[in-house]
């Protein structure tokens, strides 16, 4: 629920609701990061002025209603498949903005061929992807990004590599393709960490309309609920575990991104 | 236009491409792969979308999110690939995006051979993907058929914001026929209303087939059923060959409804009454028009490239004491004439 509040006019206001979103409370749990980067997401496309010629494309995830949130074109993936539809959408409307918003199992699991193929062909996509390390919406499954040792709901004594296979690093492996211009790890865990993924997600909006190439913000992030700890307790151990195995950094910029002015 | 000459799939995909194809996105699989060689090279000649996607799963994709811009988009593929795409084909279905695919059908199951069938019949009628739903199905018997149902397909996936396949038994695509090509039409410029192409100006719009409540699901799925019931009332056809006065009925489609004009004729000339009902649609099937035919006839065959897939759409159709047998072929191997022929002859004796 919002209130609207009539604002006095002796008072400036430095701080509202981005156009870009849709005035509802979302279904996320307390504390969980997709409220941050879905408002981090609207914020750029409100400063870019491209709202009017945004689609976005949904994974299957928490996220799934992420249409929901924001108020622009959007439309439902199956999957792991956002990068192939966002292509299909892109390549028959090249003048739009297209974004996918995927989790850890949607890029990392079932859609792994999409994402590396998209970014191989230097797709004119942004993807942002959020690595929380477990499935949130079928209730805590080990994810391809799950830690070594960690306890989730298919992985009741802790993740077994022997078995189980090694978590995934995806921005190293995107980097490596041909076709992708930036691709960069962030976190959300504290304020400034926030505000540089802000920075990463516009400097990559920005290399897609600049027309450079693919680009993919990976955004380091918690499910409390799934690991079992209140929100702030998440945030920290994401602060002290996740970036030890995914380190942060940019991991691929061309020339042409580097030169791109993001304020 | 003058005829020319022409291979199937080179047919259908120029025929695409000039019905105002524009984008494909497809992936190589025998015996279809002509068709997307063609359109790499014309698609990019006329200046439209096309794209060789990195798998089957991949290229349904792509191919629903640009129909989900409302632009005219096609793929084509065989057995293998069309089990890939089910998943989108069901994501379509549930969106209401128009869509056309073609599907060049080959020995099965499993990787089978690249050899003509029917068989996939059943999944393309009745499960092309997981949900309730149909998709609109054509069965072209010739190449001139073939280029006019590609025409037929988009127009019917438009109307109805529907799935239409194109059910080609591989031998479709490979044959050599003269035929006539359409001029090239225009490209459409406008999108229709609900396409996701920026909220300019207007609330957003959304492509999705998620539907969370129950009732809310079952309301579109009520949705959905009405459509296809107008669909099923409007877009049946078929070919008769002779059963005005036929005792005896073949039903046969494709390349083995052309197989079964042979038949017929044989038949005739040693004295039996012969009549063949083609169906051009396998869905909506012509169950009415077979329901009524049945009553006028002693038995039933039915020839398929298949273990009997539309033999039990035939058997239900039918409904009555009157008997349905069943000629079929497997593996690609064609039925010849004068094996049907044979069945024919049974059949009359039996039901004398």
């Amino acid at each position: 629920m919002t209130v609207d509040v009539k604002i006095p006019e002796e008072m400036e206001l430095v701080y509202e609701y981005p156009e870009s979103m849709t005035k509802v409370s979302t279904h996320y749990c307390p504390g969980c990061p997709h409220g941050i980067v879905h408002r981090l997401i609207a914020e750029v496309i409100d400063e870019l002025g491209i709202r009017e010629k945004t689609i976005g494309v949904a994974p299957v995830g928490c996220s799934v209603l992420a249409y929901y949130y924001f108020n622009m074109d959007f439309v439902e993936a199956s999957h792991g498949r956002a990068p192939a539809m966002a292509t299909g959408i892109k390549r028959t409307n090249p003048d739009k903005f297209v974004f996918t918003y995927q989790g850890d199992g949607d890029l990392a699991a079932i859609g792994t061929a999409e994402i590396i193929h998209a970014a191989n062909r230097g797709e004119l996509l942004s993807t942002v992807f959020i690595n929380n390390a477990i499935y949130g919406m079928t209730g805590g499954q080990m994810a391809p990004t799950t830690l070594p040792g960690m306890v989730t709901t298919s992985t009741p004594t802790g993740r077994d590599c022997a078995v189980a296979g090694y978590p995934i690093r995806m921005s190293e492996i995107l980097a490596k393709t041909e076709g992708a211009v930036y691709v960069t790890r962030e976190q959300t865990t504290d304020l400034a960490s926030i505000r540089k993924t802000k920075k990463a997600i516009k400097r990559a909006f920005m290399a897609q309309l600049a027309g450079l190439g693919f680009s993919c913000v990976e955004v380091l992030t918690t499910c409390a609920t799934n690991w079992n700890m209140d929100p702030l307790e998440a945030m920290q151990w994401a602060k002290e575990n996740m970036a030890g195995y995914f380190p942060l950094g940019t991991y691929k910029m061309t020339d042409e991104v580097k030169a791109l002015k993001v304020k | 236009m003058a005829k020319e000459l022409l291979k199937g799939n080179v047919a259908f995909a120029e025929a695409a491409v000039r019905y105002g194809l524009q984008a494909y996105f497809g992936y190589p699989i025998t015996p279809q792969s002509e068709a997307l060689e063609h359109l790499s090279g014309r698609m990019i000649e006329e200046g439209r979308v096309f794209l060789q996607a990195e798998s089957e799963v991949a290229a349904i994709n792509m191919v629903y999110g640009a129909a989900s811009t409302g632009v005219r988009v096609m793929t084509s593929t065989s057995g293998p690939g069309f089990s890939l795409m089910e998943e989108g084909f069901s994501y379509i279905a549930g969106s209401e995006v128009p869509v056309v695919a073609i599907n060049m059908m080959r020995g099965g199951p499993g990787l089978g051979n690249i050899q003509p069938s029917q068989a996939d019949y059943f999944l393309m009628t009745k499960s092309a993907g997981h949900g309730d739903f149909r998709p609109i199905v054509l069965a072209p018997s010739s190449i001139q058929e073939i280029i006019d149902m590609v025409g037929l397909a988009f127009e019917l996936a438009e109307k109805y914001r529907t799935l239409v396949f194109i059910a080609g038994d591989g031998s479709i695509g490979q044959m050599m026929e003269s035929a006539e090509l359409p001029p090239m039409q225009p490209l459409r410029q406008e999108r229709p209303e609900w396409a996701t192409i920026g909220a300019a100006g207007r609330d957003p719009n959304y492509i999705t087939s998620l539907y969370l409540g129950a009732k809310k699901l079952e309301a579109v799925n009520i949705r959905l059923q009405k459509k296809l019931a107008e669909i099923k009332e409007n877009e049946v056809r078929w070919q008769e060959y002779e059963t005005e006065d036929a005792d005896l009925l073949l039903v046969a489609y494709g390349t083995v409804g052309r197989i079964c004009i042979s038949v017929m004729r044989e038949a005739r000339k040693q004295g039996l009454k012969v009549g063949l009902l083609r169906p051009q649609t396998l869905w909506p099937f012509p169950e009415q028009r077979i329901h009524e035919l049945a009553k006028e006839v002693r038995g039933i065959l039915v020839a398929e490239m298949n273990a009997g897939q539309m033999l039990e759409d035939v058997e239900r159709a039918v409904r009555s004491p009157v008997p349905v047998h069943f000629h079929g072929r497997m593996g690609g191997v064609f039925p010849m004439v004068d094996e049907i022929l044979a069945d024919v002859k049974t059949l009359d004796e039996e039901t004398r």
